[in-house]
């Protein structure tokens, strides 16, 4: 996709917003850095603003170590990714929307990771839920990515939606809606909301980390760009409920839903997720999966209550993301390079490609967990964690060991075989690439070292602090890189070798696991498609119920409502009422009402139109009449203007039109029905005017018109002073529904296809 | 003279909604006039109503002597009379232009932009 | 010819009754909508003997026009009373001479216009569309 576009000029779009963006994460990764010395050292600054004070709610931001430790991750790898991503999307035409989208996302993250409020948090979590929505289906003229789109928004939307009452139950249980609050009152493991706040914030921590068995839209989010995929799906979004576990550890943690949730949860996605990166040839694909299983660890090592438990998860977090986005930009530069990103057609790019083959070599190493890597310190870590936190720690142990021999087979399939093994069968021939893609690449996977040489200073003033306030007590952290010769460094023996031995039998593994898959019944996959297609179904079946396209069933349950609403309140309620004083009826009244009551009903019994037409004018003059007898001559001139002109109108387009038909209600019952819902809605009405003039009248505003229209309005006409002056404003609004009905006539007149060629004939 | 109107309006109502549930726009549109007309007199009859009396004020005087009639309503009416008008011209433009695209005014025929279910559930399996 | 002729004295008889309905309606039974409905039924009357075409012709300006200009008027009869630091639509009125005169009778101008200029637009789509 990208190489189509790579001789192009970026576009100064691009340009600009590519440095906006980098200044933004620079500017933020600086600002975070200078606070570092601070939190180690204990602090927590913070600033909030008012917001929604009614609900308590504020815009509040706190950063300690926690927040910081992520909020750099998020700001320094942001930075990398805007760079590489400028030059991997050079030239196409919507490289400025990526970038822009890219910032966008980075700050929601970071709001998300820095923010003290549980709404707050919330509304930046669903940011980051739209703008990876934004991100992964970024080649929207794919199906395939907008309905991986579409499935990543929907699993980490509901699950953000659950995560949202969780978070109120919570606050409703402390009392507050500030989570450093939260921290400072503990767990609230024994509450009667506890179990509900719980599955519903580990709901919301599931989807978005991608644990099983929600794991399905993180491989189909793989249709994203690879910058994207390195950003978002290896150090930033996925890591949001691995986040979220940590932030919520002490007011969450520390039972036994917790600890046996958290663990089988996390050890089910670690194990299922190695074993189906294995099976991958797409090497994309391939460390997709191996993100999964580290999620399960991350997320597996959260359910335990002792420090190194918590040390082993905050430390892979961190070996993780370096080692992850390292190898995530050089498939992206292999696929740049080369043109695929089958494994089985790669190999021997090294000597095409000797920087990128370094990195990934630096990379590949951190995750197979070989000293002196950050990686290796992470993986005997949790070897140590893992028999700590249980009495007997067997299986986790041997589920460890597979799983990290699994990881390892795949980092040696990933970034050793493409680059050492054999001859390339690739599309293009492969070249190094360009300096601005490999920056990002090398300084991750030189951090990954670096950081392994010397644990320390990761260890002082990024794991400890975070530790520290996941424990919300001083914890010392003391990493290192030699630990002596102990039970976790057999394991990583173990671990490596049979790693190899994966690694050896990988193709036919791959066909094995190939053939046992294809009979699984049920996958998470499937279950989406089956749920979306059911829910299309119920909003099929209801539109047609609601929305069938008839008018006339429109009108019938509009009208029904009238009797059913207003009558039956009228008749349960006690609403009837008859007018106590009412004016004498004077005799040349009769025939007038008569005369309009037979006009109204003579289009319902005749055929004729002009019959119709006359008896519309009977009806009209004769309101127009009751109006004169009631003393309101503007109106009764205005009815008979109005009268005139309706029916010449009427005529000109009636004569044109066929006659009436007999058989205009469907049916005899038709006929009954419509005419039963008829009366019903008239006798309604009736009774409800008679109601209100039953009731006495507030004369109020008309004794106000009528004294102050002289006055204040100097007009001896009081109707014309409201319509002029006193409501002129309702005036206003009613002669432009006139200008506006008589341009929407103009406009079905003159706006139609060939109205030209008809208007020359006319 | 009340009850009388309030009977009056109530069965102009029936009679133009019946005549909306027509199948056939011309019916429909005979209903659309009287029941505009209806809700006129409605608002005017809720106004109350008194014999005589326009809501004027005589010269040499600064208001209306005893009672007359509601001036309020009759403004309100005398603008949806209106803005009535130039609704029901609208609607016969449409109806005329319907006749012209689809030679029928049967309203269940009219089905363009909502098709039957069974033509809908064809067009979806396609 | 007779009818057009008649038409023809009829409709300017017709106009000058609006303006003078238009103009006494702030005292007496009459007003912008009521004048505007008469004029716009002169013109109709003239529709009628003569078709849509010489009704156009002779009212030289297209009667959608009439109505934004309408429109304008009584925006502007609004503004006014804005400018004169009152709320939007506040009356102001002035004494000419014996005559009074206001922005309340500027507005009801613009309401003349626009039913004038709307209902003979309606009507002239109407006509033009039934052909």
């Amino acid at each position: 996709m990208a190489a189509e576009h790579a001789a192009a000029a970026p576009s100064p779009a691009a340009r600009a917003m590519t440095s906006i963006g980098i200044a933004i994460a620079l500017g933020f990764a600086g600002w975070l850095a200078s606070l570092v010395p601070a939190v180690a050292g204990g602090a927590a600054p913070g600033a909030a603003w008012p917001w929604l004070p009614a609900i308590g709610a504020a815009l509040a931001f706190r950063i300690d170590g926690l927040s910081l430790l992520f909020a750099l991750l998020i700001s320094v790898i942001g930075a990398i990714v805007l760079l590489y991503a400028h030059r991997y999307l050079r030239g196409h035409p919507h490289a400025a929307r990526l970038q822009l989208f890219l910032t966008l996302f980075m700050l929601s993250m970071l709001g998300l990771v820095l923010a003290d409020d549980a709404l707050l948090l919330f509304v930046f979590w669903e940011l980051t839920t739209v703008t990876s929505y934004l991100l992964i289906g970024f080649d929207s003229e794919s199906a395939k990515a907008r309905r991986a789109a579409l499935q990543a928004m929907l699993v980490t939307g509901s699950g953000g939606l659950a995560l949202l009452v969780g978070l109120l139950v919570v606050a409703s249980v402390t009392g507050t809606l500030r989570i450093s609050e939260w921290l400072a009152a503990g767990s609230i493991a024994g509450h009667a909301a506890y179990t509900a706040a719980f599955a519903l914030v580990a709901l919301g921590a599931f989807t978005k980390s991608a644990q099983f068995p929600f794991h399905f839209w993180l491989p189909a989010a793989m249709a994203a760009p690879t910058p994207v995929s390195a950003y978002l799906h290896s150090a930033t979004m996925v890591k949001a409920g691995v986040y979220l576990l940590m932030r919520m550890h002490p007011v969450l943690g520390g039972g036994e839903p917790w600890f046996w949730t958290l663990t089988v949860v996390g050890s089910a996605t670690a194990l299922w997720a190695s074993v189906l990166a294995l099976r991958q040839t797409d090497l994309k694909l391939a460390l997709a999966y191996t993100t999964v299983t580290a999620l399960g660890f991350l997320v597996l090592f959260l359910g335990g209550e002792v420090d190194l438990a918590i040390t082993a998860s905050v430390t892979f977090l961190i070996v993780h993301a370096f080692y992850k986005s390292a190898l995530f930009l050089v498939v992206g530069i292999v696929d740049h390079a080369t043109g695929t990103r089958e494994a089985q057609r790669l190999g021997g790019l090294a000597r095409a490609m000797p920087t990128t083959a370094a990195a990934a070599a630096l990379a590949a190493l951190s995750m197979a967990g070989f000293p002196p890597l950050l990686g290796f310190i992470g993986k005997e870590l949790k070897y140590e964690a893992a028999l700590a936190i249980v009495s007997r720690p067997l299986a986790l142990a041997t589920l460890l060991v597979i799983a990290n021999a699994l990881t390892f087979a795949v980092a040696a399939v990933v970034a050793f075989r493409p680059f050492w093994r054999g001859e390339p069968e690739t599309p293009r021939a492969p070249h190094e690439a360009p300096r601005r893609m490999l920056v990002g690449p090398l300084l991750l996977a030189a951090a990954g070292f670096a950081f392994g040489v010397y644990p320390e200073l990761v260890g002082h003033y990024l794991v400890e602090p975070a530790v520290a306030a996941i424990r919300v007590t001083p914890v010392a952290v003391d990493l290192k890189l030699w630990h002596g010769i102990n039970v976790p460094l057999a394991m990583s023996v173990a671990t490596a070798l049979l790693g190899l031995a994966f690694y050896a039998g990988h193709e036919w593994l791959r066909t094995l696991l190939g053939r046992g898959l294809a009979v699984l019944p049920i996958t998470g996959d499937r279950v989406f498609d089956a749920a979306l297609d059911a829910l299309k179904r119920v909003a099929a079946f209801q539109t047609r119920i609601l929305q069938g396209g008839s008018l006339r069933r429109y009108l019938f349950t509009t009208w029904l409502v009238v009797p059913l609403a207003i009558g039956s309140v009228l008749l349960l309620r006690g609403g009837l009422a008859w007018p106590a004083t009412v004016s004498p009826i004077p005799a040349y009244a009769w025939p007038i009402v008569l005369l309009v009551a037979a006009g109204s009903f003579a289009p319902i019994v005749t055929t004729s139109r002009l019959a119709s037409i006359a008896a519309l004018g009977i009806v009209g003059a004769g309101v127009s009449l009751l109006y004169l007898i009631f003393g309101a001559p503007d109106l009764a001139m205005t009815q008979l203007l109005v009268e005139t002109l309706t029916v010449v109108i009427v005529a000109v387009v009636l004569l044109r039109l066929p006659r009436f038909s007999g058989r205009d209600h469907p049916g005899q019952a038709g006929r009954v029905r419509d005419a039963v819902l008829a009366i019903a809605a008239g006798a309604t009405v009736s009774a409800l005017l008679l109601a209100v003039l039953a009731s006495p009248l507030d004369p109020t505003l008309a004794d106000w018109f009528a004294a102050n229209a002289l006055p204040a309005g100097f007009g001896r006409n009081v109707v014309n002073v409201v319509i002029v002056d006193f409501r002129a404003l309702d005036t206003l609004g009613e002669i432009t529904v006139v200008a506006v009905a008589a341009s929407a006539a103009w406009a079905l007149l003159k706006l139609r296809p060939g109205a030209s060629a008809r208007g020359d004939g006319a | 003279m009340e009850i009388l109107l309030a009977l009056l309006v109530g069965f102009m109502f029936g009679a133009s909604v019946y005549l909306m549930l027509s199948r056939n726009w011309i019916r429909y549109l005979f209903g659309f006039i009287v029941i505009g007309n209806a809700v006129n007199l409605l608002l005017f009859a809720v106004g109350r109503v008194e014999l005589g009396h326009p809501a004027l004020v005589p010269e040499g005087l600064l208001a209306p002597e005893g009672p007359v009639a509601n001036a309020l309503p009759q403004a309100l009416i005398l603008t949806a009379i209106v803005i009535g008008f130039g609704l029901l011209a609208f609607a016969l433009v449409l109806a005329s232009r319907a006749w012209a695209e689809f030679e029928t005014v049967d309203v269940d025929e009219m089905r363009v932009a909502e098709p039957r279910e069974d033509a809908a559930r064809e067009a979806e399996d396609e | 010819m007779i009818l057009s002729t008649v038409a023809r004295f009829v409709v300017a008889l017709m106009l000058l009754f609006s303006v003078f309905l238009l103009l006494r309606g702030h005292d007496a039974p009459g007003g912008g909508f009521l004048g505007g409905l008469v004029a716009a039924i002169g013109f109709i009357l003239y529709v009628l003997a003569e078709g849509t075409r010489a009704a156009r012709a002779a009212l030289r300006v297209d009667p959608l026009g009439v109505a934004y200009v309408g429109l304008g008027v009584a925006l502007l009869a609004g503004f006014m009373g804005l400018a004169s630091g009152a709320p939007f639509l506040t009356a102001l009125w002035t004494k000419l001479g014996d005559v009074k005169l206001g922005t309340p009778v500027l507005f009801d101008v613009g309401v003349y216009l626009v039913v004038v200029g709307g209902v003979l637009a309606l009507v002239f789509a109407l006509e033009e569309e039934v052909g």
